[in-house]
């Protein structure tokens, strides 16, 4: 569980976030949904203790997140970058099981993993690729294995920060890949995950925040949050949302 | 991909070639020894009841002048090669090279101190220049790489990026400052001073090879301590940091680790390039980037390259001696420019 009240945070001089309040809760997915430089990386990059906020302290399991030393945190509370650069032709199968290096598993148990972090990912038949021979797709599905791994099962004390997983993704592995963060978190890890797609969104997380120029616009629920109102006010875009015809989460249609 | 050799195959087959290149180095020379006399001879050296007669010339030329040559050969390769992999990894780029952060050209200036200015204080003892210019060349290593570590931190972080661009400046500088003594200094200096930028294993005794043994050693067991963590560092620094490293302490660790070593590498034998670049490379394409056996294998494979290119450069014009940085620079560079091609490809 990772939680922060009254997070404020300057980057070169400018006030990019302004007094946010959320808490990542066991079971459930929050996403976080905002226009360019709404403020979406910087939230992510302070709650997992990249940038240091100016207002506000981010506990993580009720301490300050400063107060783990850094292989107590990295098993409870795994990062997933928007972009990685390894330059390094690593197999696959070594690069998610650097997401063992926090545990102290053995070697048969951290093979398990990576195996079945892999499957999750929909990254198994990968495994003895070299990662330099990979697509910028299979690429961002390895390193999503690697954090799955770092986590792995996905316990509930356990918390997933992913910075646009499926930024690079072709249409399936976008929702296989919010399926298997959907599952993590069916487990009882606590999940925030920075969307672009605002359907992706509507489909697989419980609450949604829309940021707006480093504030909380909306924290709710998707039926809540996703009105036309609001993302007109935030996005700028016209829109229909109609509930979806089978699963009954809001569809948005541009108009 | 690509099969890679598995590590127990690597490992026992550099520790055979490393075998034969000390075997090699212990034999030929300007009065070469017959193979099995070289090695009934080594045998004795380190205390084996091997029959002696007729051996005196040979253990004479191994125990004396022999022996700490390969040795000082050994050290020097594997330290070299140990600090490419550090820089290589702390840059996270696989073409780094250990002079990036200035230690190199900081002995030069060092060395090029004590060579000029001892020429012109006029008073230095025969017997103890050597050990001035070792220990300038050393104390210039570290004094540059320590002021570019410095240029390259703010606020508690080290910016790798900036001390890159800092380590270029500095070289730049500690070339002009050599240059400024070069012009300076007259003949018989100017050719000290030039034998020594292009290094050489000529002129080694036991005495000063301790020191450098020493740090050989510390770096070679410290830095296979840090396998792990510079795996991970190769995914990035933040990444790094989210699987639990403590970043800071590691590059600090890198660059101290690769001062301490390129230094009295330096300070023991001159300026040698190349082998800190090249090493880690050939083990990567043959065994993979995991830093678990890049370490041990580049130490191995370091060691016995550099006996490789001193017996080149003491065979190929014999009697007269190459200076070894000739040799493998000559190896060296297009090995390097064929790096850049195959990667661009």
């Amino acid at each position: 569980m990772l939680d922060v009240q009254g997070l404020s945070l300057k980057r070169g001089g400018s006030q990019v976030l302004h007094d946010i309040n959320l808490t990542l809760r066991p079971g459930q997915v929050l996403g976080v949904l905002g226009p360019n430089g709404a403020g979406k990386s910087s939230l992510l990059g302070a709650l997992c203790g990249e940038l240091a906020p100016s207002t506000g302290q981010v506990r993580l399991d009720g301490r300050g997140l400063e107060g783990w030393s850094g292989q107590e945190r990295a098993r409870r509370l795994a990062v997933l970058p928007q972009v990685s650069s390894l330059g390094f032709a690593f197999s696959v199968e070594e690069v998610v099981g650097l997401g063992r290096l926090p545990h102290a598993s053995g070697r048969q148990r951290d093979r398990e993993i990576v195996e079945a972090a892999l499957a999750a990912a929909d990254a198994g038949h990968l495994v003895e690729r070299s990662y330099l021979a990979l697509s910028g797709g299979e690429r961002q599905r390895v390193h999503l294995a690697r954090v799955l791994a770092q986590l792995w099962p996905g316990e509930p004390g356990t918390t997933l920060l992913l910075d646009e997983p499926t930024s690079a993704l072709d249409p399936l592995h976008q929702h296989t890949t919010l399926q298997a963060v959907r599952s993590f978190a069916d487990r009882g890890a606590a999940v925030l995950v920075i969307l672009h797609d605002l359907n992706l969104a509507a489909r697989y997380c419980d609450h949604i925040l829309l940021l707006e120029q480093g504030r909380c616009h909306a924290l709710d629920t998707p039926q809540q949050v996703l009105t036309p109102a609001a993302l007109r006010a935030v996005f700028g875009i016209d829109v229909l949302v109609q509930p979806h015809p089978e699963r009954g989460h809001p569809l948005i249609i541009t108009r | 991909m690509r099969q890679r050799v598995r590590p127990r195959t690597l490992f026992i087959t550099l520790a055979l070639l490393c075998l034969l290149a000390v075997w090699l180095s212990l034999a030929l020379g300007p009065v070469s020894l017959p193979l099995l006399d070289t090695l009934r001879a080594g045998l004795r050296l380190i205390g084996l009841p091997v029959p002696g007669e007729g051996l005196e010339q040979a253990e004479m030329i191994l125990g004396q002048i022999r022996l700490p040559r390969t040795l000082l050969g050994l050290a020097v390769g594997a330290v070299l090669a140990l600090s490419g992999v550090a820089m290589q990894g702390l840059f996270r780029n696989p073409l780094a090279d250990p002079g990036l952060v200035g230690v190199a050209s900081g002995a030069a200036l060092g060395a090029a101190v004590a060579i000029v200015g001892g020429s012109w204080l006029g008073g230095i003892p025969d017997w103890f220049a050597p050990y001035l210019l070792s220990l300038c060349a050393f104390v210039g290593g570290l004094g540059v790489t320590a002021m570019v570590y410095r240029l390259g931190r703010r606020d508690g972080q080290t910016n790798v990026a900036t001390m890159l661009l800092a380590g270029i400046a500095m070289t730049a500088l500690g070339g002009s400052a050599v240059g400024l003594f070069t012009y300076l200094a007259d003949d018989a200096t100017l050719r000290t001073l030039t034998f020594w930028n292009l290094g050489s294993l000529n002129g080694a005794s036991y005495e000063r090879l301790w020191p450098l043994l020493l740090v050989v050693a510390a770096v070679a067991l410290w830095l296979p301590r840090r396998a792990q963590a510079l795996n991970a560092l190769l995914l990035g620094e933040s990444e790094a940091r989210h699987l639990g490293i403590e970043v800071e302490g590691l590059k600090r660790e890198l660059v101290f680790c690769t001062a301490l070593g390129v230094g009295a590498a330096v300070a023991a034998a001159g300026l040698i390039g190349f082998i800190g670049l090249v090493v880690p490379h050939l083990v990567r394409l043959v065994a993979g980037p995991d830093h678990r056996v890049l370490l041990p294998a580049s130490l191995l494979a370091g060691g016995t390259l550099l006996l490789f290119a001193d017996l080149i450069a003491r065979l190929a014009l014999a009697p007269a001696e190459l200076p070894i940085g000739i040799v493998t620079a000559f190896i060296g560079a297009p090995f390097f420019l064929f790096l850049l091609v195959k990667v661009r490809s």
